[in-house]
């Protein structure tokens, strides 16, 4: 696939082609692509929710491979990654590698969740799903935080917390002066938003009324070394957002049909930015790990990662007796 | 008691005087005219910018963050991605230091093409004080791979480097200056990136001067000259990527290189002392500000302060020669 090409002006950059290649998974992932035109409800649900298993599925893996990854908020986090990329966004591998302008734009601001960033994009078809196994290998395109130079559906670097809404907000103002109808959408953890340069942005696209901008908080109340509540606590979070000026919509960020109807709503009729207050669990759905700071970056052991296959593959066949009974 | 300071050197009666924030505010307004997608972006700082007259002209173009320096320079990332070209346009202190890991991560490692525009750089605020000297920008960003660092010694340079950057894809950063500068090229000059210009020939000594300190190097040639001795003058307005050739020529056909900077000898006198050491080790005199926070002074007199008065250039050559 062409997405293991580097870039052109990165010529000299070797990607997955020399690299070491991580253990192969159980079984390589369904590259399932967009939700197809025309669904039902039901039917884009049950299609993003079997997404968002696969990239959990590929994801444990690749950190037990790899030994490094944050896959606590990279489970958190999966069901927007997946919402979006595969339904919510009017955007496609094509349109990334022809750099459309009137692609929508996303930006991973808790790019520490960028194994769950990548699994989704190989699930969309962005990257070939065998490059998965290079990542953080030398000189792999998938570095432990995600590079624009290196990925050309990655329209920001970001690692750093903080960076990621400040850039959104950008890419909303110019939207707007191409009098474009394009959205802009940007995911946050929560605990990043500790990082005061978020609220710089948060008072500059309510000052603009940036209603095409869509900021999405994983809340999953955990961050790096303890709860957030006990660290620097956010609450109220909505009230703070609702007097910077956004529409502020609550869901339950894992669940897949709460964040489509979440997103249906934008841009709000107030014309306000819309900040979607995504309650999640860091580690979900897999019991050991749910609400459980440890798994921030914990390296699960074989038996986790089977212990996690084992479950998730009960969520996918869950969904199929679902889509029998419905069909 | 009355102050033993001595006074800035007088420069010489007959000059003009020109503030390159002129030249860069009109030369803006002439690209934005040219190109759409040209656009700025300020942090309450349209007044310090002379960007008045652009966002009357250009209300929309003109996007002001208020004091929110890490914001700005993270929406210039964004606008770029949009395929605007932003020139983002604040005080070099601020722009620098409050934002130097969206300038690192946003904007040179992300390979946007956004415009930095730092204003008033250096000492210019003079005694506002050290918070608000940029003296370490050339030292901090030239750490940034691919970032292009320019500081021009005219308005006429000003002008074409606001052009050239307009033109050129890649992160760049330009200091423009308030304080006041001759025009020190020639009328059919043209400004070359990474490309030194020898504004005097000589073969005793080498004075590599970069933005404000050009007029000063040309003075302390005179000087020179006065005393005997041929100094060649080195004008770099581009800091990164270096001129390696014109370093390492200098450091072969003359007896050593005055290096002379309003910043940090890190900045300007580290990149050329790099050069010498790896290339044709020669002696190296860096003038600048040296591990130390500036005095209390005018940008002037911080300048001759700290050895760049055209006789402080001309005794620190002087020392090469032995």
């Amino acid at each position: 696939m062409s997405t293991l090409a580097p870039l052109e002006k990165n010529a000299g950059l070797v990607h997955a082609v020399e690299t070491t290649l991580l253990a192969a998974p159980d079984r390589e992932i369904e590259v399932l692509g967009r939700v197809p035109a025309g669904a039902s409800r039901a039917e884009a649900v049950a299609h993003l929710r079997r997404a968002a298993t696969e990239v959990r599925r590929r994801a444990v893996q690749t950190v037990g491979a790899a030994g490094a990854g944050h896959i606590g908020g990279e489970f958190s986090i999966t069901d927007a990654l997946v919402t979006l990329y595969l339904s919510v966004m009017n955007i496609s591998p094509a349109q990334v590698e022809e750099r459309d302008p009137e692609r929508d734009r996303i930006v991973l601001s808790k790019g520490h969740a960028a194994n769950a960033l990548y699994t989704t994009l190989a699930v969309g078809g962005y990257i070939a799903p065998e490059a998965l196994r290079t990542f953080l290998q030398p000189t792999s395109m998938l570095n432990g935080h995600p590079a624009r130079t290196k990925i050309h559906a990655v329209e920001a670097s970001t690692g750093p917390l903080g960076h990621g809404l400040p850039i959104a907000v950008g890419m909303a103002l110019a939207a707007r002066l191409d009098g474009s109808d394009r959205r802009t959408f940007v995911l946050l953890g929560d605990g990043e938003l500790q990082e005061g340069s978020n609220w710089e942005a948060f008072m500059t696209a309510g000052h603009q009324r940036l209603d095409r901008l869509v900021a999405l908080v994983d809340r999953n109340r955990l961050q790096q070394g303890a709860r957030v509540a006990d660290t620097n606590d956010l609450e109220p979070l909505a009230d703070k957002l609702r007097a910077f000026g956004w529409e502020v919509v609550e869901v339950d960020g894992n669940d897949v049909g709460a964040l489509l109807d979440a997103y249906a709503g934008v841009p709000a009729a107030s014309g306000k930015p819309t900040f979607v207050l995504a309650h999640t669990d860091k580690g979900f759905p897999v019991s050991y790990m749910r609400d459980d700071v440890a798994w921030h970056h914990k390296v699960p052991s074989a038996e986790q990662v089977a212990q996690a296959l084992t479950e998730l593959d009960a969520v996918l066949a869950s969904i199929d007796t679902e889509e029998e009974v419905t069909s | 008691m009355t102050s033993t300071v001595p006074a800035a050197e007088a420069a010489p009666a007959e000059r003009t005087l020109f503030d390159c924030r002129d030249s860069w505010a009109a030369t803006i307004a002439e690209v934005a005219r040219a190109d759409e997608r040209v656009v700025v972006v300020v942090n309450d700082s349209v007044g310090s910018s002379k960007l008045g007259g652009f966002q009357k002209e250009f209300p929309q173009r003109t996007i002001n963050v208020g004091i929110a320096e890490q914001d700005m320079v993270g929406i210039g990332a964004g606008l770029a991605n949009g395929g605007k070209v932003p020139f983002v346009s604040a005080a070099g202190c601020f722009l620098t230091a409050r934002a130097m890991e969206q300038i690192k991560a946003d904007v040179v490692y992300s390979q946007y093409n956004v415009k930095l525009i730092g204003q008033s750089p250096g000492v210019a605020y003079g005694d506002l004080g050290p918070t608000h000297h940029s003296i370490e920008d050339f030292s901090w960003l030239r750490t940034l791979p691919g970032i292009t660092i320019v500081a021009p010694s005219d308005p006429d340079e000003t002008a074409q480097v606001v052009r050239w950057a307009a033109e050129h894809d890649g992160p760049v950063y330009v200091r423009v200056s308030r304080m006041g500068v001759p025009a020190v090229h020639a009328e059919d000059y043209t400004f070359v990136p990474g490309r030194a210009v020898t504004l005097r020939e000589g073969d005793d000594v080498t004075l590599v001067a970069t933005g404000t300190t050009v007029v000063r190097a040309l003075d302390a040639a005179d000087l020179l000259a006065a005393d005997g001795v041929a100094a060649r003058v080195l004008a770099m307005p581009t800091i990164k990527p270096l001129d390696d050739d014109a370093v390492i020529a200098a450091a072969r056909e003359t007896r050593g290189i005055v290096t002379i900077e309003e910043a940090m000898v890190t900045g300007l006198g580290g990149a050329v002392a790099q050069v010498v050491v790896e290339n044709h080790p020669a002696p190296v005199r860096s003038l600048g500000f040296r591990d130390e926070f500036a005095v209390t002074g005018s940008a002037e007199w911080l300048l001759d302060h700290h050895g760049m008065s055209p006789s402080g250039i001309a005794t620190t050559a002087q020392t090469l020669l032995g």
